[in-house]
């Protein structure tokens, strides 16, 4: 299981890979390695170039922007779960990170990896939907920047023409009373997940002012849970709330596929919707 | 033409140069380049874990590395755990005391991974070390003899501290 | 007096060398002008060949050559050997090395690529043009022998191999008699191999030498000896066979492969060493696994829950091809009364081929499947009339003062199955202790306050471990008082070197460090059969014991007469032989064979043989039967359909244990490997035939962090078939383990009437049925 044969270039700047990109047709962008790597052992993928961005400066790192946080695409996961600006604004961002891969998986992986390889049941696009993050391509007429709803074409097809380089997302911080719950469903530890729920909840005066659902695994792509949103605003964070935005969950389109059925998808949203509601309500205050 | 690559790299605190294809995993290069076949490759796609060395101190899956991205960082193997002087370490002690390996193939990436783990937890639950090591597959042992031994090592280098 | 080590835990002799990465599995030997391998395999299920081109792919510079069946000639034309012949197949459908004009499942090999490396001979496969010709493929067992199925050969007009049947008792009356008669129907499936060191070949064919030579990874190197020179028609004496450091082995590691024949071949064509090593990949869909079975069963029992009889029919999933004999059906049948005394039984299996791979045993081979037909049915029994599964375990056990019991059912060579020792009842009573069954009921009902379900289940088996002939040893002390002992046996992790290196040790006096210990060479020992079955501690246990317990004696009496004392007054320790109340008068074992071993012209003394040495094939002279009891705790989250094992207690007997810290990593490895049999090893296959689960992220294996902490205890009751009262261990943890963990989830999930019908038990599946169970509860 060796990969074909490729050309391999390590370029030192965002645009000398830009260039590169302009002038191989059949390129294709190594961050982590942690998909690609064994897609191209198993030649699911045979490009004639790799880009390898790991000598590229200055688009890895967190930086707080107050009312954002910017993560610069080659940041690595492990990276992400040992900041602190990132556990006190945005602390749903480790507690997601562990159920990713394994310590060494993250050891390399790369948050702009993650937001690439796109794979519809990937933790990160999940939490990414949930913030309506924005991300930062880089291409030869220069850099543009794209909601995180736009983001996903199609089933594991990011809206990234082939010149182009996903540089960095800048993720909102929620102020407030909020809290935050992550909770998903796998086979094993590390394993993606079958299906995972993310929620976040601001809550004033015993009522929820603000929420956000988002789940993944379900659909070829993250799915927000807008109705359910709309609903608990106004309502008290409680049991019967949580059920209620449950069995939205439930009602959401599910994908099949040889291992599970849309139905069992269904019945796990519901599920995890409801604990991660539980979760973010159990843990306000935080600044999620 | 092959796309080749000079590299350098320093692994278990040898310098090596070495011209090597690109295409060709830090694994591979390890092991057939370098001849240091204590590291193994069990799967080739990131899964099993048996591959793992470390990378700057990092456990990583040498499996999923090319060998041209190890240029200019350290590396360490399963060769390199034990004193110069060939002792083992107090992890593959401990790993030989509990009963730790059966056929052995899976425990050079589990010894790297704790290796790793303990240095950045050094206090952790059982349940800890499971979930650490729930990227490393053992066939033989059903996991207890290894998650014994590193609980043995956090254990007495607790007591050492 | 001499250092005890029978019974000591040991620390192995095998770690230190592996702890610091100097193994030394195939993939890690390298020699002179070595070419690589990879090979062509079959992309569908079933079709015909109607050619091959390489031409593209002999183009590629560092490609040496493309080899297919057509290129081996003539006298290389033949299917491969059948390894365990037997009378009830009727199909005796082996492969051909390499694919003649038909392909009958996916990861069948077609040709096979010598190149420089490995990467150059993946980069040819794809350039390999093959015309294939599509024909329609059986999957299904269930369907397979319907009219209108189609065949996994084109040539035959049934897709059954043959049947089976274990029958003893009067079964009719039994079932006339019983009070009750109840039923199950269940499919079990166990996955593949999984070692993590995958199979590998290197093949050095050296006419003017050594002749042919293959270092493979291998359970069984003898038998590959065997069945590769009479593939070939050479003398076995030109074909030498290693298996070096394995890692891991579990059952698919024990056959005779077509790669150990294609690489055989390539290095005699290519005049130069050539490698093979499989990968992941192929490791899916070329190493033999053990796939489904379907059991239809019905029980007779009294009211009281005593088991009259079992029978019915079992539908065995074979594979394309029977490389193995039907080693797989028949060890699911011998088990089947279990631990219990049921006096009548009849059951038939159809064995059938399917367009998947080839079938062969894995840890416990049909043992799991056997006992798990059986717990599951005294399951049913216990349910059906409401009395706690123990106590009807407890009702039908075979019991101490029966043994010998002889069941009815016949051993793999015919020989009739017979218990030969050991306490059933008192081992359940050890394992209910260890895993607080009798005070489990507070927990459950403490936990399903708080929304938790909670769930235990019990489960016994015996295993036939030890299976005969013979696997010998050599012992012989050389002039530097060194002893080197070697064995056939190969070890996979099992830890040979340390059980024989002690026996050896502590039987002829010297220090575990002076042993030199070799095995699994053919050109090192004469004969050997391989580890599989259990059978490794209960054949070269008792050889060790006796090979070195007679050069003892030998070194004893001419010690006796160079020191001038009697023989009853020597001792021999740490190599030195002793005159006990003499201190001053020794002779070291070394020196002993010097005088057994003398230069041209010199004499070796009367009444003595030359060399200080011994061979023994001493083994077991029947199956010693070892047993276990396990229960298992779960808790399942009906939210989710998840399981999680929280506790797991095994008590297991297989006699005298010769080195109890192995014993006990075989016990917790097996466990562990039945609970993913129980849980997460899957191998789905489409109505296609094309495989699914191909890599780590779609075939579960179990891992660290789902596992449960396996307590275990011991009992040792020594088995009379052999010198050391050892039974076999190797599989006793995975046998019992699927149908203990299922009895717990259904006793977590009682309240939904949830009956399990399929392992392994899926989350999806379970929710299935909890909902089925709500909806049914709510009418
Ligand atoms: C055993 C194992 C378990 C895993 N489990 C999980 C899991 O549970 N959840 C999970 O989400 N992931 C999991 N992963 C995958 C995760 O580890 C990867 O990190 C992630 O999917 C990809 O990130 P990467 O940095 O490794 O990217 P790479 O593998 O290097 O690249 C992935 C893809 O994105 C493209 N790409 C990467 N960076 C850019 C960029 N800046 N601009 C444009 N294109 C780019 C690449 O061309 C490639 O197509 C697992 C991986 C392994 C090996
Ligand atoms: S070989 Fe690298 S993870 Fe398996
Ligand atoms: S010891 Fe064999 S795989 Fe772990």
């Amino acid at each position: 299981m060796k990969p074909a044969p490729f050309t391999y270039h390590d370029p030192t700047t965002a645009d000398e890979a830009v260039a590169l990109l302009a002038t191989h047709e059949d390129a294709k962008i190594l961050a982590g390695g942690q998909s690609l790597m064994p897609m191209l052992n198993m030649r699911f993928v045979v490009p004639d170039d790799v880009i390898d961005l790991n000598r590229i400066d200055g688009i890895a790192g967190i930086r707080d922007a107050g009312e954002s946080i910017e993560i610069g695409a080659m940041t690595r996961q492990r990276d992400l779960m040992r900041d602190d600006v990132i556990a006190t604004k945005a602390p749903i961002i480790p507690a997601a990170l562990h159920w990713v891969g394994h310590f060494q998986t993250r050891n390399r992986g790369t948050i702009g990896g993650s937001l690439c390889h796109l794979d519809p049941a990937a933790e990160l696009p999940c939490l990414m939907a949930l913030y309506d993050a924005e991300l930062t391509v880089q291409g030869p007429d220069g850099a543009r920047k794209i909601p995180f709803a736009e983001w996903p074409l199609a089933y594991m097809i990011p809206s990234i023409g082939p010149d182009e380089l996903l540089t960095g997302v800048s993720v909102p911080h929620w102020g407030g009373n909020t809290g935050h719950g992550f909770v998903e469903f796998s086979r094993r530890h590390g394993d993606f997940a079958i299906v995972a729920a993310a929620a976040l909840l601001t809550v004033d005066a015993g009522k929820i002012t603000r929420a956000a659902i988002s789940i993944g695994g379900a659909d070829v792509r993250p799915i927000r849970l807008t109705e359910a949103e709309t609903a608990l605003v106004g309502a008290t964070p409680d049991a019967g709330t949580f059920k209620a935005a449950a069995e939205i969950a439930r009602g959401i389109e599910a994908m099949s596929d040889a291992y599970v059925s849309s139905a069992y998808r269904q019945r796990l949203a519901a599920t995890l919707v409801e604990r991660a509601l539980a979760a973010a309500a159990s843990n306000l205050n935080g600044s999620a | 033409m092959a796309d080749t690559r000079d590299i350098e790299m320093t692994v278990n605190g040898e310098s090596h140069a070495a011209n090597v294809e690109t295409r060709t995993s830090l694994g591979d290069f390890l092991r057939h380049g370098l001849g240091l076949t204590g590291t193994h490759m069990g799967c080739e796609h990131g899964v099993c874990g048996a591959c793992t060395v470390m990378v700057d101190g990092e456990a990583v899956r040498s499996c999923l590395m090319l060998a041209v991205q190890a240029n200019g960082h350290e590396v360490t193997t399963v060769e390199g755990l034990a004193e110069d002087d060939g002792t083992m370490s107090a992890l593959q002690e401990a790993f030989w005391k509990h009963h730790g390996l059966q056929c052995g193939f899976c425990t050079p990436g589990m010894l790297t991974s704790l290796t790793a783990f303990l240095r950045d937890n050094p206090d952790p639950s059982e349940r800890d070390v499971r979930e650490a090591i729930s990227g490393n597959i053992c066939r033989c042992t059903g996991y207890q003899g290894i998650v014994d031994a590193a609980l043995d090592v956090a254990k007495t280098m607790q007591k050492g501290s | 007096m001499a250092v005890r080590y029978l019974g000591a835990e040991v620390q192995r002799m095998e770690d230190p060398r592996l702890l610091t990465g100097h193994g030394r599995y195939v993939d890690d030997i390298t020699m002179e002008g070595m070419l690589h391998a990879a090979f062509l395999r079959a992309p569908m299920a079933h079709a015909k060949i109607r050619s091959i081109d390489p031409s593209r792919a002999l183009a590629l510079p560092g490609v040496h050559r493309v080899i297919t069946h057509a290129d081996l000639g003539a006298k290389y034309s033949h299917r491969m050997n059948q390894l365990y012949p037997a009378p009830v197949i009727e199909q005796n459908k082996t492969q051909y090395p390499l694919a003649k004009d038909e392909v009958c499942y996916v990861g069948e090999a077609v040709a096979v690529v010598v190149a420089d490396s490995r990467a150059i001979a993946e980069d040819a496969l794809a350039l390999i043009d093959v015309d294939y010709e599509a024909l329609p493929a059986v999957v299904n067992i269930m369907t397979a022998l319907e009219d209108d199925a189609p065949l996994a050969h084109a040539d035959t007009t049934s897709n059954l191999m043959g049947k089976m049947r274990s029958s003893f008792g009067d079964i009719e009356d039994s079932f006339a008699k019983a009070d009750h008669v109840f039923s199950a129907a269940f499919m079990q499936h166990r996955g593949g191999c999984h070692s993590m060191e995958t199979r590998g070949v290197i093949a050095r064919d050296d006419p003017w030498g050594d002749g042919l030579t293959l270092w493979t990874s291998a359970q069984s190197p003898y038998l590959i000896r065997r069945a590769l020179a009479t593939w070939l028609d050479e003398s076995e004496e030109r074909v030498r066979v290693i298996a070096p450091d394995v890692g891991g082995g579990f059952g698919p590691k024990a056959g005779f492969y077509p790669e150990e024949v294609a690489i055989s071949l390539a290095a005699r064509i290519m005049k130069r060493p050539v490698k093979w090593i499989e990968d992941r990949r192929e490791h899916f869909i070329s190493t033999t696994t053990q796939r489904d079975q379907h059991w239809d069963l019905e029980v007779a029992c009294t009211a009281e829950g005593k088991i009259l009889g079992l029978r019915g029919t079992v539908t065995h999933e074979n594979g394309a091809y029977i490389p193995y004999g039907i080693l797989l059906p028949n060890s699911s049948l011998t088990p089947l009364p279990g631990a219990y005394s049921i006096p009548a039984i009849d059951v038939g299996v159809d064995i059938i081929f399917t367009n998947t791979v080839p079938n062969s045993p894995v840890r416990g081979a049909g043992r799991p499947c056997g006992i798990y037909a059986v717990e599951r049915m005294v399951q049913v029994v216990s349910r059906e009339l409401g009395i706690d599964p123990a106590e009807v375990r407890r009702r039908n056990y075979v019991r101490a003062d029966q043994m010998p019991y002889e069941t009815g059912a016949k051993l793999r060579g015919g020989a009739p199955c017979i218990y030969d020792s050991g306490d059933y009842e008192a081992l359940l009573e050890k394992v209910l202790d260890l895993s607080d069954y009798h005070s489990f009921k507070e927990r459950q009902a403490a936990a399903r306050a708080e929304g938790r379900y909670l769930g235990i289940g019990v489960s016994s088996c015996i295993e036939d471990t030890g299976m005969g002939p013979y696997e010998g040893t050599t012992v012989r002390v050389e002039s530097s008082g060194k002893v080197a002992v070697r064995t056939g046996a190969a070890s996979q992790g099992q830890g040979h070197q340390t059980m024989i290196s002690m026996l050896v040790a502590e039987n002829l006096g010297v220090k575990p460090e002076d042993i030199l210990f070799e095995s699994a060479d053919t050109a090192k020992f004469s004969h050997g059969i391989g580890t599989i079955g259990s059978r490794v501690a209960a054949n070269v246990g008792p050889s060790a014991h006796d090979a070195a317990s007679q050069v003892r004696e030998k070194a004893l009496k001419l010690a006796a007469e160079v020191l001038e004392a009697s023989e009853a007054d020597l001792d021999i320790e740490d190599g030195v032989v002793r005159v006990n109340g003499a201190p001053d008068l020794s002779i070291t074992l070394g020196e002993l064979a010097v005088q057994l071993t003398p230069m041209s012209a010199m004499r070796v003394p009367t009444g003595f043989d030359p060399v200080l040495e011994a061979t023994s094939f001493d083994g077991s002279s029947g199956s010693p039967i070892a047993c276990g009891s396990n229960v298992a705790e779960v808790e399942v989250d009906p939210g989710t359909g998840e399981v999680k094992v929280l506790r797991y207690s095994v008590a297991h007997d297989c006699g005298v244990m010769i080195n109890p810290m192995v014993v006990h990593g075989q016990i917790v490895g097996g466990v562990v490997h039945g609970i993913g049999n129980a849980l997460f090893e899957r191998m789905i296959y489409d109505d296609q035939g094309q495989p699914l689960t191909m890599n780590y992220g779609e075939y579960l294996l179990p891992l660290a962090s789902e596992m449960p902490r396996v307590d275990v205890t011991h009992m040792e009751t020594p088995s009379p078939l052999n010198s050391l009262g050892v039974k076999g261990a190797g599989e006793g943890g995975t046998i019992p383990a699927a149908a203990a963990v299922v009895a717990a989830i259904e006793n977590a999930l009682t309240e939904f009437g949830v009956e399990i019908d399929y392992y392994p038990v899926d989350p999806q599946y379970l929710t299935e049925l909890i909902d089925a169970g709500s909806a049914q509860a709510a009418e």
